[in-house]
């Protein structure tokens, strides 16, 4: 690898984290209630909103009736989304005149989109039409974000809070996450991805007549306003097929760097969020921190291996044997390699390359990125939940070996605490390993399914389920998902990824803000220092090795083995 | 009950906001703004559309230069797009980049065993990649000047007007697009003819 390359990978992340700590920052004061620039711009408008919506501004909820009104929320959203792919052919919007979708896909994509999970078992230009684009995909990448930024605000609070019955109002928490945070980052994303030629129309396909006497139909469509939110809210969902390869959703290096950098943007910035409401801003430092060893690790391993090539195809007179299967020639391997470790570590999902051409090696980081919870950064809300649970346990195992009661920033962690937190990190775990054993034991899981046999066809499976329960997307897309066995257990592992997360936290969050804050004493273990940071990232790598290593062992690492011993399948 | 009526009219008011509003109004000011862009980049010549300049397309006449093989269906289909989602030990990558080496290498008048870049034998992840590196066009520049006979100096030149450089030298690569550097051939020859 050149200079360029390592400059290339590494500085993105670190513009990205320049611009993530003002937004952690603006989001601190945007959840505290507290005035900033957007404030006169916006707060008529939520005015108006509450006013016919019914919601007072200043009431407070418990948790149970913020995680009561949050699963409403989506239970109304799951049936509209379903609703409306089943009707979509009655419907305006629809220049390709596409008819309603099968069953089984409509449930998983409703469920998929409104879980934050954007796995795909359909095409999108061939199966839904420019309303279902827009008032069904659009509107779930904003409000499964919002959710998520809801949720980890409200578990914020339970740290802040002293002694308090309650931990915000949802109402409020979503309607700020759109209209402070989201819909104003959307605009402007969709705007430059527009001029760098990402499309935006309602005009049905186009037809070219070529240099060479052909026909070409391009499918165009609403692109741009549905690819900002895909990668500011970590969502995922291309509006085509081919997702971010598509030359129209990501045409030029510019908007691949744009699109790199919205899906790291929110994650990047709540560790900071998180600091600056405890007014602990070392804190969110050190929470970042761990995130971000674990995300350059990933990374430099994955563009040394990916760099390295493929040995077969050095041997049969391919240049290098340079991985070039299913990327782009305007991606190269290394904005492929950089987009791919910041899709699976955010849990977008998204992908500018076709991740199951990837060297096995780098397979493993992407199944690891995904398998221990989704908590390098992670999804929108979701990932910085998810490794607040890792704090905990981190602290708890800390307390056991100095033989005293684990707290986390002046909070007792108790059996509940501890119980939910283990909730949150286990459940996504047991259900993927459950389900990707159901699938290579039964015929429905792998007769018509499989694109590639051998171990790669182990990863494949486990692929699918780790991206599902880890709340991803992306896909090993040489699995044929799209059948009802497929569908089904696939929607049971976003379903469960996504609620075993948020509301064991949201229990956490009302248990916590219900606690005394204990001053600090000489005995309390600081959770700001580098042991913290370095005791956080080995315990996240202990959990993820013990619980996959030998599915990693039987799957991508085999198969490295073989592809070095000239091996095919 | 009460928090049931506020999920709907939440819901139904947000949908609203963010699934008609918004991206009509963004249609709105990026047909106005941006006309060209938001649809689609078309190339027109005469009132026919020629193709997309971001959308690649199927080259097999060997008086054009060659794209990348695509894994669609038809072959750059793009209403349909995709990769192969081959894993790097398939054998049926193998035997069919092996296939397209030789035929790389038959067209082109190559040694045998001449190594050949890797996008030219490699399928793309979209099926529509629109570009090629610079050896893969160079290593045409011979068969494409012996079809139209026109001085090899001639075509070197127009692959570096159409070669399109990284985002600061770090992102991305330095590529060609095929659609365009075809399109400059056939207006080269047409000036030759006149």
């Amino acid at each position: 690898m050149t200079i360029n390359d390592w400059l290339c990978i590494i500085l993105l992340p670190l513009i990205t984290a320049a611009l993530a700590f003002p937004l952690g920052e603006f989001m601190a004061n945007v959840f505290s209630g507290a005035k900033t620039f957007l404030t006169p711009l916006v707060a008529p408008v939520e005015r108006i909103l509450y006013r016919l919506l019914g919601v007072d501004e200043k009431e407070e909820m418990s948790w149970q009736t913020y995680a009561f009104s949050l699963v409403i929320f989506n239970i109304i959203g799951i049936a509209a989304l379903f609703i409306l792919q089943l009707a979509q052919g009655k419907l305006p919007f629809n220049p390709q005149k596409l008819g309603a979708v099968r069953w089984d896909t409509a449930l998983n994509t409703a469920i998929s989109f409104v879980t934050n999970t954007n796995w795909q078992s359909y095409s999108g230009e061939q199966t839904m039409s420019y309303l279902t684009q827009m008032l069904g995909m659009t509107v779930q990448n904003f409000l499964s974000a919002a959710v998520g930024i809801a949720a980890v605000v409200a578990v914020i609070r339970g740290f802040v809070r002293k002694t308090s019955r309650t931990i915000g109002n949802i109402w409020v928490d979503l309607t700020r996450s759109i209209f402070y945070v989201l819909l104003p980052l959307a605009i402007i994303w969709s705007l430059l991805l527009v001029s760098q030629g990402v499309v935006q129309t309602l005009s049905g396909s186009i037809t070219a007549h070529t240099p060479e006497g052909s026909q070409q139909i391009i499918s165009v469509g609403p692109v741009a306003s549905q690819e900002a939110i895909k990668e500011i809210g970590t969502n995922g969902g291309g509006f085509f097929n081919a997702n971010s390869a598509h030359p129209l959703e990501n045409p030029t290096p510019v908007t691949d760097f744009l699109e790199i950098l919205g899906l790291l943007l929110i994650p990047m910035a709540l560790p900071f969020t998180f600091g600056a409401m405890l007014k602990n801003r070392r804190q969110g430092a050190a929470i970042f921190a761990a995130m971000m060893i674990l995300y350059l690790a990933g990374l430099g391993f994955f563009a040394s291996v990916e760099m390295h090539g493929n040995p077969l195809l050095q041997k049969i007179g391919v240049v290098n044997g340079l991985n070039m299967e299913g990327k782009e020639v305007r991606s190269g391997i290394m904005n492929s390699v950089l987009f791919a470790q910041s899709t699976t570590t955010t849990s977008c999902g998204a992908v500018n390359s076709m991740h199951d051409s990837m060297i096995p090696l780098s397979g493993v980081i992407l199944l690891f990125n995904m398998t221990i919870g989704e908590v390098i950064f992670g999804g929108v809300g979701v990932g910085l939940i998810g490794m607040l649970s890792y704090a905990m346990l981190t602290m708890f195992l800390a307390g056991l070996m100095i033989g005293r009661t684990p707290e986390l920033l002046g909070k007792k962690l108790e059996l509940f605490e501890m119980v939910m937190s283990i909730i949150i990190i286990l459940s996504p775990a047991i259900l993927l390993l459950a389900l990707s054993g159901i699938a290579v034991s039964i015929q429905a899981g792998i007769n018509a399914s499989l694109n590639n046999s051998g171990p790669h066809g182990l990863s494949e499976i486990f692929y699918a389920f780790a991206s599902t329960a880890g709340n991803n997307g992306s896909a090993f897309a040489g699995l044929n998902a799209s059948t009802i066995f497929y569908n089904l257990t696939t929607s049971l592992a976003m379903l469960i990824g996504r609620f075993s997360t948020i509301i064991p936290a949201l229990a956490i969050a009302g248990s916590l803000a219900s606690k005394k804050t204990v001053p600090a004493s000489i005995a309390t273990f600081p959770t700001t220092g580098l042991l913290f940071v370095i005791m956080l990232v080995g315990v996240i790598i202990v959990v993820g090795a013990l619980t996959f290593f030998p599915v990693f062992t039987l799957g991508p690492i085999l198969e490295h083995l073989l592809l070095l011993t000239g091996k095919t399948f | 009950m009460l928090q049931l009526k506020r999920s709907l009219l939440t819901f139904l008011g947000l949908s609203l906001i963010c699934g008609l509003i918004y991206p009509l109004a963004v249609t709105f000011t990026a047909q106005t703004l941006f006309t060209e862009q938001a649809n689609g980049s078309v190339m027109i010549k005469g009132n026919q559309i020629m193709g997309s300049r971001l959308i690649g397309q199927l080259f097999t006449s060997p008086k054009y230069f060659h794209g990348r093989p695509s894994a669609t269906d038809p072959q750059y289909n793009a209403s349909n797009s995709g990769g192969s989602n081959l894993a790097p030990s398939s054998a049926k990558l193998i035997t069919q980049v092996q296939k397209r080496l030789q035929q790389v290498r038959t067209e082109n008048g190559l040694p045998l065993h001449a190594p050949v870049p890797a996008d030219l034998v490699l399928t793309s992840a979209s099926g529509l990649d629109p570009h090629i590196s610079p050896e893969s066009a160079a290593i045409q520049v011979n068969r494409i000047a012996a079809e139209r006979k026109i001085p090899e100096a001639d075509l070197e030149k127009i692959i570096r007007q159409n070669t399109e450089k990284p985002l600061l030298g770090l992102w991305g690569k330095e590529r060609v697009n095929v659609l365009l550097l075809n399109l400059d051939l056939d207006g080269l020859e047409l000036k030759r003819q006149l």
